[in-house]
């Protein structure tokens, strides 16, 4: 309950804050602290030091022009109350209701939650649905990392000790593109024991012309479910379509987690449904 | 809020209770709220190992710490004794009693069991410096389960217990249930596993000890649901210190739920700490901490032995049943498996041929013991289990075997079988029938059948109970394994500006003793209900009790309040005869105003009789001033609520998910004192009963350690996964005390899991599935779909 003795940092800008993470290694980032808090209470993290990144009013903005440009610091809540990043990019929008309660909603943030790459996560499944980019900024200067490059392992992303996400930026959609996020919450922590974001692009026969579908919660990183994607690609996105698309979620996929509450086998399972119940919503089935 | 004055009843009002603004509003003062100067806070390290002999412990890190004040292991408490067990199983069974330490000294039996305790003058201090203390252990192989534990082969917790045996009890008839089940026309088996629970009140347990050197007296602040019985408990057993020199508070308490019935390690510790460190010592539990060092509840493995005919009537069951007590054996853990339970087994039902036969047994585990219902949800489940797996193979409507097995109206009070006391009162049909019409059932029935063609998993499952409650009869309960008596105590007071103050054993941790005990009172009396309040919770200022637990406040702590009223009536109307110079016959007392009978207008106000009674300017030669009564009631039996609850389910084949569409409840408690906080109990009942069938579970692995340590792996329920309750009662009066009330604490948490359990069986039972064991989490569920799916 109570955490361990920490230094704590609050700079006034990203370059106070890299220059903070240069000079105590074992520093973490405080962004809403709804993951990070906890676990130092549990004294599961004892990091030396904290660099709180919550003055930092740059990284708080969200700026709309065709796309997305959505500060890292950015609160879940802010991000709902936009009703144009709604209308744009619904996934995202349902996979941040998705998360918590209103308290976390009201602190916790997505970079946050992108950086801390929980596997059982709701906003990563939606970013790289998304093929969002990542902007961070480090002692060597800024750089875009691809979604699909971010998220590598459990609570593991490319970014490095010194460096800071600042942004993630969203394209805007392409053409007739539907996208939808459907949820299996655990009944204790409400994170996904599966969870799947599905982003589909119809061309203007109504054909799928690409699909961009991902787990989350039933794998130990949000993994694109390619099987699934290419099953669909090239149909007319009915409900057989789907059926057959959710046949192939599973593919390709080395390995699904498993613990006391739900197997990997159950969370295999789930992961098809889902895939299949998020289309069909999607695709207005 | 205000009472009108003109006299109408206020009991079977709906009043809210008066108690609740200072609870929602921040005003309430609980545990960690208690603040006294001087003081410092404990740590406890607690053992990471289930199993393990303590080699050694290196303190000296952790006493150079900052604003540490002291660390100190068992070794330098030795003085304190062992917990008592306080209700042992009866007379004349094997019983092999081994209870915890303040902290323990060679070995450790389960992850919660402390080795070291930190005083610093913070508690982020006192955590710091935990952290630093050096343990060696010996690790040794652990045991959870507590029908392996007395496997062969299996590890060894102590040294009086042979095969981890902590007792076995028994009741009922063995021979005629054998006989019976031989004779069956139909015979059924099934193993249940009723899982462990981990109780989780809102306020995590804390206790703060506060010793005086100059009266030698120690002060405790308690989460106690019976601040008098851990008095008597830490004076005569553990402390060897004199009890009139021990204080025990309890302020409000966030919940309970039967875990702070219990005296617990840290209690006798934060005393011995305060006269060790001279100053008083707080100990604030954490929620993780919590759920590994706070009793669970449940945790059976049961195989019954159903008999019956071929009309759906029982002839005979047979119960066996592997009792987990955890590490230890908490306060009263055996009696809740024994008396609470193996008593009750044969339920609602007029069962001819009923035997219970309950082993005891310590694992690696935290301590088991009472957990709202405590032994009567277990017992409920296993019977309402049987009856639907009776109904099931015979084809028959499970409302009809219900009926068929139903103890006759004209049977109370009905002995049963397994030695318990005579039910008191009771009518089940009714209550049943009642439930059937709210429910709409044959339209139900007629709309599962349409979904089922659709493939929908649509199920109707009910649960009729019977409780044992106001469990009290001193000499009785004493019989039973019980260390002391169980009647509860009152004191009422009219001070001299009309001012009444009702003083009661009993003591609230959600209750609404405030509310409740202040409407009998105001009825009883005719006084203004804002003129009373309830004072309750120091054993200095209250007259001894034992306290809140077992649906027992109304049942046995209310019958004082009224006969402590009735001690003042018959005061009153004395004093009144004195000053209106009549017979005392002659009075009558009406809506606190004792008049002439004949004459109204000679009488006495109520301020009028306060004011001579409090003065004793004009008494009666002989009579002492003040109106003072107290009254120790102890009741001639217990108490039976009953009812029957159903449960309707859906069933996700895609997922397992069980979503509740509907939950209707008619529950027989008796009289109802105040509506509004009955239908309260019945419904946080329903939503804990709820939570075992669907959602918790407390989760060893094989080495210990407690996998849902959490609140983001133990699921408790939620507001949002719960549908409308839809409530109903009758009313079949207790004839056991002068409120016939039964109690309605219990109730809901009885009920509830198995009315999900059996509709969610009735939903799967066009696959062949006749069990699933709890909780009945999506996963589970699937599982057993696809293996029924395999199997078909």
């Amino acid at each position: 309950m109570y955490p361990a003795a920490f230094d704590y940092h609050r700079p006034g800008s990203v370059q106070e804050a890299i220059s903070l993470l240069q000079e105590n290694p074992e520093a973490k980032i405080l962004a809403g602290g709804h993951s990070l808090l906890p676990a130092m209470k549990l004294r599961l993290a004892e990091p030396g030091a904290i660099v709180d990144l919550g003055s930092i009013s740059d990284l708080k903005q969200l700026s709309l022009n065709g796309g997305a440009t959505i500060g890292a610091m950015c609160t879940y809540d802010a991000l709902l109350n936009s009703n144009e990043l709604e209308t744009m990019f619904p996934v995202l929008h349902e996979a941040l209701a998705w998360v918590g309660d209103v308290q976390v909603r009201n602190l916790g943030t997505i970079g946050g939650s992108a950086a801390h790459a929980d596997p059982a996560a709701d906003i990563p499944a939606a970013l790289v649905a998304l093929e969002a980019e990542f902007v961070v900024v480090g002692p060597n200067g800024e750089r875009t990392i691809p979604a699909s490059e971010f998220f590598i392992d459990i609570f593991t992303t490319a970014l490095e000790p010194e460096e800071v996400l600042t942004q993630i930026k969203l394209s805007a959609p392409d053409g007739n593109v539907v996208s939808a996020y459907e949820k299996f919450p655990h009944p204790a922590s409400g994170y996904p024991v599966c969870g799947v974001a599905v982003v589909v692009t119809r061309d203007g026969s109504g054909n799928v012309s690409s699909a961009r579908i991902t787990a989350t919660g039933s794998v130990y990183v949000v993994t694109r479910l390619t099987g699934a994607e290419d099953a669909l690609t090239g149909t007319g996105g009915d409900a057989s379509a789907v059926e057959a698309a959710s046949e192939r979620a599973t593919e390709g996929v080395s390995e699904f987690a498993g613990d006391h509450y739900a197997s990997s086998e159950y969370r295999e399972h789930l992961t098809k449904v889902f895939v299949k119940r998020a289309l069909n919503r999607a695709l207005g089935n | 809020m205000t009472v009108s004055e003109t006299r109408k009843d206020l009991v079977g009002q709906r009043l809210k209770r008066r108690e609740d603004p200072r609870l929602v509003k921040g005003a309430a003062r609980f545990m960690d709220d208690i603040v006294l100067p001087g003081m410092a806070h404990a740590a406890i390290l607690r053992s990471p190992h289930a199993h393990a002999r303590i080699v050694s412990i290196d303190a000296s890190a952790a006493r150079a710490m900052p604003g540490v004040a002291g660390v100190f292991t068992g070794r330098d408490m030795e003085a304190i004794n062992p917990l008592p067990c306080a209700f042992p199983v009866g007379r004349g069974f094997e019983n092999n009693i081994n209870t915890p330490r303040a902290l323990a000294i060679d070995e450790v039996h389960w992850t919660g069991d402390g080795v070291a305790v930190v005083v610093a003058e913070t508690v982020a201090q006192a955590r710091d410096a935990m952290d630093v203390i050096q343990v060696e252990y010996e690790v040794l192989p652990a045991v959870v389960d507590a029908e392996l534990a007395t496997g062969e082969g299996a590890p060894q917790l102590h040294e009086n217990a042979p095969n981890n045996i902590a007792f076995k009890w028994n009741a009922g008839d063995q021979a005629g249930t054998e006989t019976a089940l031989g004779n069956g026309e139909i015979v059924l088996k099934q193993r249940l596993r009723n899982q462990r629970l981990i109780p989780t009140p809102l306020e995590t347990r804390g206790a703060t000890g506060d010793y005086n050197a100059g009266t030698d007296e120690y002060t405790f602040w308690l989460s106690s649901q019976a601040p008098h019985v851990h008095r008597l408990l830490l004076a005569a057993f553990v402390m060897g210190h004199p009890e009139e020199k021990i204080r025990v508070i309890t302020p409000d308490l966030g919940g309970g739920f039967g875990a702070k019935i219990f005296v617990y390690p840290e209690y006798p510790l934060v005393g011995w700490l305060s006269k060790a460190l001279n100053r008083p010592v707080k100990w604030t539990e954490g929620r993780a901490e919590s759920h590994s060092a706070t009793t669970h509840g449940r945790d059976h493995v049961t195989d019954i032995q159903v008999a019956a005919n071929r009309d759906g009537k029982i002839t005979g069951l047979h119960v066996k049943t592997w009792a987990n007590m955890g590490g230890y054996l908490s306060t009263i853990a055996p009696g809740v498996a024994t008396t609470l339970y193996g008593r009750m087994v044969s339920g609602v039902y007029d069962i001819p041929n009923v035997y219970c036969e309950i082993v005891g047994t310590y694992t690696n585990t935290g301590m088991v013991d009472a957990y709202r219902g405590a032994g009567r949800p277990e017992a409920t489940y296993l019977v309402e289990r049987a009856i639907d797996l009776v109904a099931r193979e015979l084809k028959l409507d499970p409302a009809d075997v219900r009926k068929v097995n139903f103890i006759a109206q004209e049977s109370f009070p009905y002995t049963n079988g397994l030695g318990m006391l005579p039910y008191d009162s009771g009518n089940y049909v009714p209550a049943l029938d009642k439930a059937l019409k709210n429910l709409g059932y044959s339209d139900l029935r007629a709309e599962q059948e349409t979904l089922r063609k659709q493939g929908k998993h649509l199920g109707i499952g009910f649960s009729s109970y019977v409780e044992v409650c106001g469990v009290a009869p001193s000499a009785w309960i004493n019989a039973e394994g019980w260390g002391a008596a169980l009647w509860e105590s009152a004191n009422v007071k009219v001070h001299l500006t009309g001012k009444v103050v009702v003083t009661t054993g009993a003591l609230p941790h959600g209750q609404g003793h405030e509310t409740t005990f202040a409407q009998i009172v105001s009825d009883r009396l005719g006084v203004a209900y804002d003129d009373i309040i309830v004072e309750w919770g120091d054993t200095k200022g209250t007259p001894f009790g034992y306290g809140t637990y077992g649906s027992r406040s109304l049942t046995v702590g209310g019958a004082a309040v009224v006969n402590s009223v009735e001690k003042i009536r018959d005061k009153i109307k004395k004093i009144a005869a004195h000053v209106l110079e009549v017979a005392e016959t002659d009075i009558e007392l009406n809506d606190g105003v004792a008049s002439v009978t004949g004459a109204p207008d000679r009488s006495l106000s109520f301020a009028e009789i306060a004011l001579a009674s409090a003065t004793g300017f004009s008494l009666p030669a002989g009579m002492e001033p003040y109106l003072d009564e107290t009254s120790y009631y102890d009741p001639p039996n217990c108490t039976f609520p009953f009812g029957t609850h159903i449960a309707v389910v859906e069933v996700d084949a895609d997922t397992g998910k069980v979503d509740l569409k509907r939950y209707v409840a008619v529950d027989d408690v008796g009289n109802v004192i105040n509506p509004l906080i009955v239908d309260g109990q019945v419904q946080g009942g329903i939503v804990q009963g709820i939570g075992q069938a669907l959602y918790e579970g407390a989760v060893y692995d094989d080495d210990g350690q407690l996998v849902t340590g959490t609140l983001m792996d133990y699921a408790i329920p939620h507001a949002s996964q719960m549908v409308n309750m839809e409530l109903d009662r009758t009313v079949t009066v207790s004839p056991v005390n002068a409120l016939g009330v039964k109690g309605a604490g219990e109730a809901g948490t009885i009920a509830s899991a198995p009315a999900v359990v059996n509709a969610v069986i009735d939903a799967l039972s066009p696959l062949g599935i006749k069990h699933i064991d709890m909780p009945l989490s999506a996963p589970r569920v699937w599982a057993a779909m696809q293996e029924a799916n395999e199997r078909n």
